[in-house]
């Protein structure tokens, strides 16, 4: 499934045009990434949590050479699934 | 921020919105992607990530209350890869 299916989703199900649509649709996404951007989490029940943590600085090694990196502190996203959504797709 | 707060921010950015149309579009955004994945699907959004169903492997573990040792049978469960633009935005690159 693409951006394009739930465009075409929303143009059947709720009425807009598919302009309308893939516009609204593209808002929605727009306006999670600049929450997460800004380090806000974005809470959606019966789906899951986005959440942006802060990792520290770790030591690793390259796997190719096996030589010693510091892999620098950095901020990375991160999805909890929700219960109801682990279960519908262990229902199947 | 939670879902109903994405509801009236899009109702903000996005004039002659109604509420209860902005409700049905944020909802059917979550409900499709549920829905592929409950069916096995994968879901692609092209600049925000992607969603793929993993296989967990059974397992034995313990009741930490008993001691017990109860089987967990095989799992599915989603896992979100950021996509890449994403991922340098929210690492503020």
């Amino acid at each position: 499934m693409t951006k394009a299916d739930i465009v075409e989703k929303i143009y059947e199900k709720v009425g807009f045009s598919k302009k309308e649509s893939a516009e609204l649709v593209e808002t929605v996404f727009d306006l999670i990434k600049s929450t997460l951007e800004e380090g806000d989490k974005i809470k959606i029940a019966g789906f899951g949590n986005f959440v942006v943590k802060e990792k520290s600085d770790r030591r690793g090694r390259n796997p190719q050479t096996g030589e010693e990196i510091t892999i620098v502190a950095r901020k990375i996203l991160t999805f909890k699934p929700s219960q109801v959504l682990k279960s519908a797709i262990n229902s199947q | 921020m939670t879902k109903s707060e994405l509801i009236d921010k899009l109702v903000e950015v996005r004039g002659a919105l109604t509420r209860k149309d902005s409700e049905a579009v944020v909802s059917m955004v979550f409900d499709a992607m549920s829905e592929a994945l409950t069916a096995g699907d994968k879901v692609e959004i092209r600049g925000f990530g992607s969603f793929t169903i993993r296989d967990r492997e059974p397992r034995e573990a313990r009741n930490p209350k008993s001691g017990e040792i109860v089987s967990i049978p095989s799992k599915k469960t989603p896992f979100f890869k950021t996509g890449k633009d994403l991922r340098e935005r929210v690492n503020n690159i």
